[in-house]
């Protein structure tokens, strides 16, 4: 074997093991949420998939909401993905493509909010939500998500981009204004760039948990994260319960995920260099 | 791992360049000809100043008064963080964060930045592997921690089951001061090592291989190359690596949260100073306390942003960076 393809079946080697070490807490969950409890207990452990998937998942039904919780979130995630989509593209199409007074000074401002960890601000913000009777709303959630700066900055470098000059100042020649160019010309063309910050912004609202924890007051209003840490406390040693929980609240990510992945993985990374 | 964890998963390289190419619209006018644009940009503004800012800055007051959320708020001056200097609770939780901290941020940016090297010389497979260290990142970190738990349990978790296979002692780690931290790290270098590895992987890819073949020419080999070309040229990247996961870091919670409950665990290793925070205001109704610890997270935040900063730019050498 020459010295090249030696070093090319070892590096393949070393990427499979990182692969199986990224990849074996879902089978191990799969693991866990098919077998009894007491086969979980037994040494040595059990290292396949059980029969007691339904049982467990019957379970999980039984001692959380979880449809219920599963609707609040998708609710959640949903609307907030499509208010940022639209505030954001709007937002960056300006910031792109128009010379206005106090553009750069208003751009500095949002990107130093990336520095700022506004979460730590929890209490007020707990207390603006009660003074607006918000508290155990999913309004609470939604709101305050529905623009943000990393969107807007994303999409403002994917618009400079991907939309050139002269087809605005087409649009602009046959009378089209700011908000016409928006719909008919910017949003066919950056459909790719809002698909990245569609699941992004999904899988970020889906995850939320501290904000849903504090804000969502009601047990029967409570998101999908705050179900499973309920799940955990009641049955913290009923492992093949709580495994069938989180395994079905990680499920829906991952199937969305694997069908988008590959533009989304290139997109994150690109945002992450392009100057 | 982050209270928010919408936070920008990407930056600009060097300070962000607002000029866009070639604004089309070249004539000067007025503030209202542009009414338009400020309408399209407002909606984050004006969310910013309602649920970001101004919370910040009644955070603030807030920490120079005593209230329980209910009553009257009451002035108490200095005296919260009187209090929270002669804390050690406090102190307590910050040692806990800076050690979690550095046992989890380290070994994750090392491994991604060999993973990626390794994904920039990989030519078949490419996509999966990608994908594959990817996934970690987008589960929830509430399942993740509760996984986590079940898989470093004591009596019947996995890893001391493989610990007892090859004749090891088992290890009580949810109940043990550094087992606490070091599952917390072992959670955070799966969940974010792959993520860090894909920011790495495309900052290698602008970097020409021109460079590396003249490099060879001279009689470079893979070590002088890594340090003399890739390191150097990756700098801005790992900064803003190091500074995203130093602010993430620092706000740790919800694992400890998940994994531990309210106690935070045996000593209250797992206590962070955002769940100590969080505790203090939502369970203890101490918001003026709370308020008061937040602003020294928030301090403490900036302080180590600030640091890593100067570090990563003085560890440029005096080289100017255009």
């Amino acid at each position: 074997m020459s010295p090249k393809k030696a070093r090319g079946l070892l590096l393949h080697g070393v990427l499979i093991a990182g692969t199986i070490l990224a990849l074996f807490p879902f089978y191990w969950m799969v693991v866990m949420a098919t077998n009894s409890t007491a086969d979980i207990y037994r040494f040595p452990p059990k290292l396949t998939f059980g029969s007691q998937l339904i049982t467990n998942l019957r379970n999980v039904l039984d001692s959380i909401d979880f449809f219920g919780s599963m609707l609040n979130t998708l609710l959640v995630a949903g609307t907030t993905t499509l208010l940022v989509l639209f505030f954001d593209s709007l937002a960056a199409f300006a910031f792109a493509k128009y010379d206005f007074p106090g553009r750069r000074a208003l751009f500095a401002v949002l990107i130093g909010t990336f520095f700022l960890p506004v979460g730590l601000a929890v209490i007020p913000q707990f207390v603006i939500m009660v003074e607006l009777g918000w508290v155990g709303s999913l309004r609470a959630l939604i709101i305050p998500a529905a623009a943000n700066a990393f969107g807007i900055f994303f999409l403002r470098q994917y618009i400079q981009n991907a939309i050139p000059d002269s087809v605005l100042d087409a649009a602009r020649l046959d009378g089209a204004g700011f908000f016409r160019q928006f719909v008919s010309v910017v949003l066919p063309i950056i459909r790719p760039g809002l698909a990245f910050l569609g699941i992004y912004t999904f899988i970020a609202a889906w995850n939320d948990f501290i904000w849903p924890l504090v804000v969502l007051v009601n047990p029967d209003q409570v998101t999908l994260q705050v179900a499973l840490q309920q799940l955990n406390g009641v049955h913290g040693t009923d492992y093949s319960r709580i495994m069938a929980g989180a395994l079905l609240s990680v499920l829906p990510l991952i199937v969305m995920f694997l069908i988008f992945a590959r533009n989304f993985v290139s997109d994150l990374a690109k945002g992450a260099v392009r100057e | 791992m982050t209270l928010s964890r919408t936070a920008a998963p990407a930056a600009p390289r060097t300070r962000p360049r607002v000029r866009p190419h070639r604004a089309p619209e070249r004539r000067r006018r007025g503030f209202l000809a542009y009414w338009p644009q400020y309408l399209a940009i407002s909606p984050f503004y004006i969310l910013f100043a309602v649920f970001g800012l101004a919370p910040l800055l009644f955070s603030f007051y807030l920490a120079f008064q005593r209230w329980d959320g209910i009553g009257e708020m009451q002035f108490a001056g200095l005296d919260n963080f009187q209090y929270l200097i002669s804390d050690d609770v406090f102190w307590l939780s910050l040692w806990n964060t800076l050690l979690i901290w550095v046992l989890s941020t380290v070994p994750t940016l090392c491994l991604a930045l060999v993973l990626a090297v390794l994904l920039n010389s990989v030519k078949r497979f490419k996509a999966f592997y990608r994908m594959a260290f990817f996934i970690p990142n987008i589960t929830s970190t509430v399942a993740i921690s509760i996984f986590f738990g079940a898989l470093f349990a004591t009596n019947y978790g996995l890893v001391n089951a493989a610990l007892k296979a090859v004749g090891l002692p088992e290890v009580a780690w949810l109940q043990n001061t550094w087992g606490i931290k070091i599952v917390i790290a072992v959670l955070t270098v799966w969940q974010w090592t792959g993520y860090n590895a894909i920011i790495y992987l495309a900052g290698l890819q602008t970097i020409s291989s021109d460079l590396y073949e003249q490099a060879k020419v001279d009689g470079a080999n893979a070590v002088q190359l890594f340090f003399h070309i890739t390191l150097p040229l990756l700098r801005p990247i790992i900064l803003f690596t190091v500074v995203l996961s130093t602010i993430g870091g620092l706000q740790t919670f919800t694992e400890p949260k998940v994994l531990l409950g309210d106690t935070a665990g045996t000593g209250q290793s797992g206590l962070t100073m955002v769940f100590y925070f969080y505790r203090q205001a939502f369970s203890h109704n101490d918001y003026g306390y709370g308020a008061a610890i937040a602003m020294v997270v928030l301090l403490v935040v900036a302080l180590f942003t600030i640091l890593n900063w100067a570090l990563v730019q003085r560890g440029e050498g005096g080289r100017a960076r255009r």
